[in-house]
């Protein structure tokens, strides 16, 4: 049998846990083993597998071993990778900001609007700018909703406009106007060479130009947003991976209370 | 041939028969209009190519002009053959002398028919001889250095630089992709223009010109002869450009194009007026040059759900078919899209997957059918994703699929990377190896989950086409019956680029190419 199947490296290192200094967890408390893959320009040979190691060794990571290699094409090696990280992290100093709400399910965020704010919401959403996917607004508007959590058209007292893909943030804007929107929704799912954030920083900056920055919830969403983002770039809160239209709606109309929006 | 499901095939030619009536009546709408697209693709089959000073392209130079004159009802064929009478330029120079202002075609004088038709003949000739060209290039390759077994493997470039598509395409072609597609930069569906030469900026992907065409046609001649295999090019003739993306396409040798009648109406809130008549235009062009036509029925399981709504991709498919036949394409020719769109955490989800893609391979015995892999349900895991594909490759073998669009296990993270694409083709190949004739050695059960599962969906899309045929495909679009989509026969995008045919109006290429070789 290949010894390459059992570790027989010495464990001699401190194995308790220390939320002030973690490291990634393989098998062993503070083995910090990590996978990665990567490809590197050059022919593949000895030379390319001793490159990966010195990348390994650079990134911080000890004991590096090339698993397997792979000429993709003439010039470009890939890589799979592992090696035990020096680097730790003190994860109890970490504060992440987070959208603050409860999230309800639709009846009882029916019933909140119903009681705090006393009559039917009106939410625009669209995904704007030259990003050509509905996925995103879809998942959260449609009727439909995705993975078992319905979407805003089908609340009660929720009026849902999806105006779809590619609606230029001008027109998005005049359209929320028209509507009397309470909040303005964005999903963006194309973010090659950071192209979401040009359009919502436009958003952003339109909004705050005709002065209705303030007039109204500004959301964005996509599976590359996070909360902490999207406040950077001047939105109320965003919305990442693994969240759906209850999050939005709870959060929209719990915000519109605390602002005291009738 | 008999079917391994059971279909009962009296269902599926009632079916078919009720979309050819669906799509006569669309196609005697279309017979009665043309766009700035189809006159445009009229100006470039008369060799009319540049720029202006302004970088407009000349064929938009001479349609703006006609538009502007109210006169685009008559066609362009009409004007520029007249101008060619009187003043003795060919089409080029002619276009360039209207860019600036130097000549006015809508004042020259008009001749009759039989003029103009002797004015037109050469021209029309030469275009015709080109694309035929271009044909017999293909025909020859694959003649001598042959091509990959079906299903292709299909990848996207998508890096915005042309050249960097290059390096990218040549490899995926190296690790035995059969079909690369140039996916377009975000938004050029919309542009009602083709921007003109080699471009090294895009967003999600890289404009669709004829330099880039050329550039890639001539990268994958490359690869496939060193590797020995013919590689295919693939494009989108879709948005308010569709005829004039198929000719620049004929011209350099593209091999597949997506070019579905529905597509850009639900997808890209294109107008459907425009879309059904542009559609028409380039899939005669697509049927004479050899092309594979892509259709886009997978997109409706982006928005609707699979399992329901698989019926509206059949009815789609079968929509779709008799509307390419309209334009003369050949049955080999027509890529009818369907795709593995189900919820993964759905029991026996796979068995509805596989009975829905062998009753699409038996409804379309002929069909090069387009198999699009799982991208709604992508989650960002790519450990599961990877086997999501694993399983989506084992239904593309199993039924015999034509073009296998191989997922990324990165999908919904990023356009993929030259090793998504090795693990990609990696997968596939391992599994259509290993599982060559699973196809032919397993049955399906009577009375099982497969069998019930095809008759559901025929039995549902005879009465969603029966619902068609009585209100028509203008108002079922209206209505939203595909992909939950909703659009309004008299909206969307283009719609100021449809005009009825004028008195003068001609286009012999609806003729010359329509089921011709």
């Amino acid at each position: 049998m290949s010894e390459g199947l059992y570790s027989m490296e010495a464990k001699d290192f401190d194995k308790t846990l220390d939320l002030t200094k973690i490291k990634p967890y393989g098998d062993t408390m503070n083995d910090g083993k990590v996978q990665l893959s990567f490809t590197l320009p050059v022919p593949c040979g000895a030379e390319a597998v001793e490159a990966a190691k010195q990348l390994l060794k650079q990134m911080g990571l000890e004991n590096p071993s090339v698993v397997y290699y792979k000429e993709l094409t003439p010039g470009f090696t890939f890589f799979n990778c592992y090696g035990s990280c020096t680097h730790t992290v003190n994860y109890s100093s970490i504060y992440v900001p987070k959208v603050e709400s409860n999230v309800m399910s639709m009846p009882d965020t029916d019933q909140y609007i119903r009681e705090h704010i006393g009559r039917k919401i009106v939410v625009v959403g669209a995904s704007t700018g030259t990003d050509a996917h509905t996925v995103g607004i879809d998942a959260i508007m449609n009727m439909k909703g995705y993975a078992g959590h319905y979407g805003l058209e089908r609340y009660d007292m929720i009026e849902a406009y999806n105006l779809g893909s590619q609606v230029p943030n001008e027109e998005f804007i005049a359209k929320g106007l028209e509507l009397h929107a309470d909040a303005l929704i964005i999903s963006q799912t194309v973010t090659q060479k950071d192209v979401h954030i040009k359009n919502l920083t436009n958003f952003i900056e339109l909004m705050e130009a005709e002065g209705l920055r303030n007039k109204m919830i500004c959301v964005c969403g996509g599976a590359r947003i996070t909360h902490e983002l999207a406040q950077e770039l001047g939105f109320d809160a965003g919305f990442g991976m693994n969240t759906y239209a209850d999050d939005v709606a709870s959060y929209i109309v719990q915000e519109m209370d605390k602002r005291g929006m009738k | 041939m008999e079917s391994k499901l059971g279909l009962d095939f009296k269902k599926v030619e009632y079916a078919r028969g009720l979309a050819k009536n669906i799509a006569t009546d669309v196609q005697s709408f279309v017979e009665q209009y043309t766009t700035v697209a189809v006159e445009r693709t009229l100006c470039r089959l008369m060799g009319i190519d540049g720029v202006d000073a302004n970088g407009v392209p000349l064929p938009n130079v001479i349609v703006d002009t006609l538009k502007d004159a109210n006169v685009l009802g008559e066609g362009a064929l009409f004007f520029i053959a007249n101008a060619m009478i009187e003043t003795g330029m060919c089409p080029q120079e002619i276009a360039e002398h209207v860019a600036k202002h130097e000549l006015d075609i809508t004042k020259v004088v008009t001749r009759d028919r039989k003029k103009i038709m002797e004015a037109l003949q050469p021209v029309i000739d030469s275009s015709i001889e080109r694309i035929r060209t271009r044909r017999q290039r293909r025909e020859h390759y694959l003649d001598t250095i042959g091509e990959g077994p079906k299903p292709y493997l299909y990848i996207i470039v998508a890096t915005g630089n042309i050249y960097e598509d290059v390096v990218q395409a040549q490899a995926g072609a190296r690790q035995g992709a059969d079909v690369i597609a140039v996916i377009r930069t975000t938004g050029q569906s919309l542009l009602d223009y083709v921007p003109y030469g080699a471009t090294t900026e895009g967003f999600g992907g890289t404009f669709a010109t004829q330099e880039n065409f050329r550039i890639m046609r001539k990268a994958l001649d490359e690869v496939g002869e060193e590797q020995g295999r013919y590689i295919r090019l693939c494009n989108y003739c879709s948005g308010l450009c569709m005829p004039e993306i198929a000719i620049m396409g004929a011209f350099e040798g593209l091999d597949v194009m997506l070019n579905d009648a529905l597509y850009g109406i639900l997808f890209r809130d294109i107008n459907m007026q425009r879309t059904l008549i542009d559609q028409y235009m380039s899939r005669i062009i697509n049927g004479f040059a050899g092309v594979i036509i892509n259709t886009g029925e997978d997109n409706y399981l982006t928005t609707a759900d699979a399992v329901e709504a698989a019926h509206t991709v059949l009815a789609s498919d079968l929509i779709n078919e008799q509307l390419a036949l309209m334009a003369g394409l050949k049955e080999e020719q027509m890529g009818l899209g369907h795709a593995f769109e189900m919820d993964p955490m759905l029991e026996n989800g796979f068995l509805l997957e596989l009975a829905q893609a062998q009753m699409t391979r038996e409804i379309f015995p002929k069909a090069t059918l387009k198999y699009m892999p799982p991208t709604k349900f992508m989650t960002g895991n790519i450990f599961r994703g990877h086997i999501q594909d694993a399983l989506f490759n084992m239904i593309g073998i199993w039924t015999n699929q034509g073009i296998q669009l191989l997922g990324m296990p990165t999908e919904a993270i990023h356009t993929p990377f030259m090793s998504d694409r090795y693990l990609s083709i990696e997968n596939a190949k391992y599994i259509f190896n290993n599982m060559r004739s699973i196809g032919e050695e397993m049955q399906f059960r009577e009375g099982g989950i497969c069998r019930r599962r095809a008759a559901e969906v025929v039995d549902n899309t005879i009465r969603l086409l029966e619902d068609i045929t009585k209100e028509g495909l203008f108002t079922a679009l209206e209505k939203g019956i595909f992909g939950d989509v909703k659009r309004p026969k008299n909206g969307g995008k283009g719609l100021a680029g449809v005009t009825m045919k004028g008195e003068n109006y001609l286009n012999p290429f609806v003729e010359l190419m329509k089921g011709k070789r």
